[in-house]
């Protein structure tokens, strides 16, 4: 069995536009931006690739807002919600299709779900959670670097003789731009969606009521670990948060304590997130939390302990315990307002 | 209830390095562990049999040395293990991996759930379970948190980001669970005493009927370049004096940079 692939067949680069309840996930954003970075360097278009129900046609244009120079809009009662079988049947129908060179798509619970069946689908390479990407410029393929073994060492892949060549992307990596865009092609697709495809339901979802703000899409994060001391201390972490109007994220450590719910857990299992200011009180700082936070603008330390990690990624540091810290900067940062 | 558990033998990550100058990875003095995310599934595995009665099988893809893992899911309770090696599997990524792991499934009997943790941590991709199922053509839950069995279909609750999702799913289906699922039970003196004196079954790829042109490196789309060590970050400011000078020192500079 050969399944390579003629790779000149393959054209373009495409994104995965994610949408939850409608609303398009700022990654694709990301990777529409970044897309049109590569794009130049293989001389080629970038396209979005929007799935949903009949409504989601609304989304059309920020997608084009964001540099996408085509949209592949594929519109369906039964894809409203995301559920494997009938996305990686509509999506992989419309690759086979139109042959794009590159497929990225956001490395979220949604896109590593949909990617990785994909792949084996369509028989290409996958390169999950990347954190780089660039064009060789002799052989024009997509160079894709990823952290691996718990952020200690940094590994690049390529798919060479495989198309498309298929990469999740960790959100927060690159910045989205909106561009002026007189592009405006649409182009629809109708899937056949089998009964096959729809035997698993979604029944019911559960909004986790203590996620105040979306932790990924915050510009200010106040982050909670052991040196709390007491599950209770998280209040004090969530007024600072409150005060500064951000969300409330946790190491590792409280979520497996079972302090806080595990949608705050910022890290290497967790989220990844690039706030513009990242608050650690009594966080350690081990490589698979600082693999989540470390390219926030600006980070705020706070630890007993002066010899923890975290102080190496600290852009201010201070030492000292929490408990008293954190109640004093809310007060200072009350004052400071009145 | 015929239950398949695929785990994988992993470095202990914490302790991985790399050598700056060679940009290899350090590997001596690294214990080798069995996947964290893997001992969930084996211990949900255990938990389903415990209330639904059958067989846990564990399998590993892996060299000689990862039938210490196997063993260690003996001591936990499993039936059955097989270690799945052969130099044809060597430097297979995700897709073969995938590939061979279901050609194995296939082979060894009729399975009701295969089970496996959301990803690996040396690798992270959480990539095989879904290959896995869709080798198999059947239909794959992620990122379980929580799974009930009743009859032919599961009830899963999926951890997602800002929300956890119940989905219900028919049985044979994959399944890749979260830490948060269970605590795995630690192995009895018995159980410890069965997995030194058990005989691991090997499986080459003949024995599963693999196509070997689409296992290990000659089957991998994907290939590793280069590996190097990430870029150190080079460490702030510490701010000194009493508990209330470094506040306001905090608070004045934050406001410099136009964040508060």
């Amino acid at each position: 069995m050969d399944l390579r692939k003629e790779a000149g067949e393959w054209k373009g680069i495409w994104v995965f536009a994610e949408q939850r309840n409608g609303i398009i996930q700022n990654v694709t954003y990301e990777l529409l931006t970044e897309g049109k970075k590569l794009a130049q360097d293989l001389s080629c278009e970038v396209a979005g690739v929007l799935v949903g129900d009949d409504a989601i046609e609304g989304n059309v244009q920020s997608l084009f807002d964001y540099g996408a120079d085509k949209v592949y809009l594929v519109a369906h009662r039964e894809l409203k919600y995301y559920c494997t079988a009938p996305y990686t049947r509509a999506i992989t129908e419309l690759v086979n299709k139109y042959r794009p060179e590159i497929f990225l798509i956001g490395a979220t619970t949604t896109g590593r779900d949909l990617a990785a069946r994909m792949a084996v689908r369509i028989n290409c390479g996958l390169t999950a959670d990347c954190t780089g990407l660039s064009i060789d410029p002799d052989k024009k393929i997509l160079q894709q670097t990823r952290p691996a073994f718990g952020g200690n060492i940094m590994a690049t892949i390529i798919s060479p003789n495989h198309r498309p060549q298929m990469a999740t992307v960790r959100p927060k990596v690159f910045k989205k731009e909106k561009i002026r865009n007189p592009k405006s092609e649409v182009i629809k697709f109708v899937p056949v969606i089998k009964e096959e495809d729809l035997i698993v339901r979604i029944i019911e979802i559960i909004k986790d009521e203590s996620i105040k703000v979306n932790l990924q899409d915050a510009e200010i994060i106040v982050s909670g670990g052991r040196g709390i001391q007491d599950p209770k201390n998280f209040a004090m972490v969530e007024e600072l948060a409150q005060t500064l109007g951000g969300a409330v994220g946790a190491s590792r450590a409280t979520v497996d304590a079972g302090w806080i719910s595990a949608h705050h857990q910022v890290g290497q299992t967790g989220k990844t997130v690039a706030p513009k200011l990242y608050i650690a009180c009594g966080i350690a700082g081990k490589i698979q939390h600082l693999v989540g936070m470390q390219s926030s603008d600006t980070i705020v330390a706070i630890n007993k302990d002066p010899d923890a990690p975290i102080f190496k990624v600290a852009t201010y540091g201070i030492v000292g315990d929490c408990l008293e810290v954190v109640p004093m900067l809310v007060r200072k940062i009350k004052e400071l307002r009145d | 209830m015929e239950i398949v558990v695929c785990i994988k033998q992993v470095p202990d990550t914490t302790e991985v390095r790399i050598n700056p100058e060679t940009n290899t990875l350090i590997r001596e003095g690294v214990p080798s562990i069995v996947n964290p995310f893997d001992e969930n599934a084996v211990e949900e595995a255990l938990r389903l049999r415990e209330r639904h009665g059958g067989k846990v099988t564990v399998i590993t893809m892996g060299p000689p040395q990862a039938i210490e893992a196997l063993k260690q899911t003996i001591a936990m309770g499993a039936d059955e293990v097989y270690l799945i090696s052969d130099r044809a599997f060597a430097g297979s990524d995700t897709w073969a991996t995938s590939y061979t792991l279901a050609s194995a499934i296939k082979k060894l009997s009729k399975f009701d759930l295969i089970l496996c943790g959301k990803q690996a941590i040396d690798g992270d991709t959480a990539q095989v379970g879904p290959g896995i199922a869709e080798w198999l053509g059947i239909p794959q839950v992620t990122f379980a948190v929580k799974v009930e069995v009743e009859g032919k279909k599961a009830k899963v609750e999926r951890l997602l980001e800002e929300a956890n999702e119940i989905v219900e799913i028919p049985i044979p289906c994959v399944m890749t669970v979260v830490k948060q699922i269970n605590e795995p039970r630690v192995p009895s003196l018995k159980g410890m005493m069965k997995a030194k004196k058990a005989e691991i079954k090997t499986l080459s790829a003949q024995d599963i009927e693999a196509d070997i042109n689409i296992t290990g490196l000659k089957g991998s789309p994907t290939r590793v370049v280069r590996i190097f060590a990430p870029p150190a970050k080079g460490g702030g400011e510490m701010l000194s004096g009493s508990t209330d000078e470094m506040v306001s020192s905090l608070v004045s500079k934050l406001r410099e940079r136009k964040i508060i």
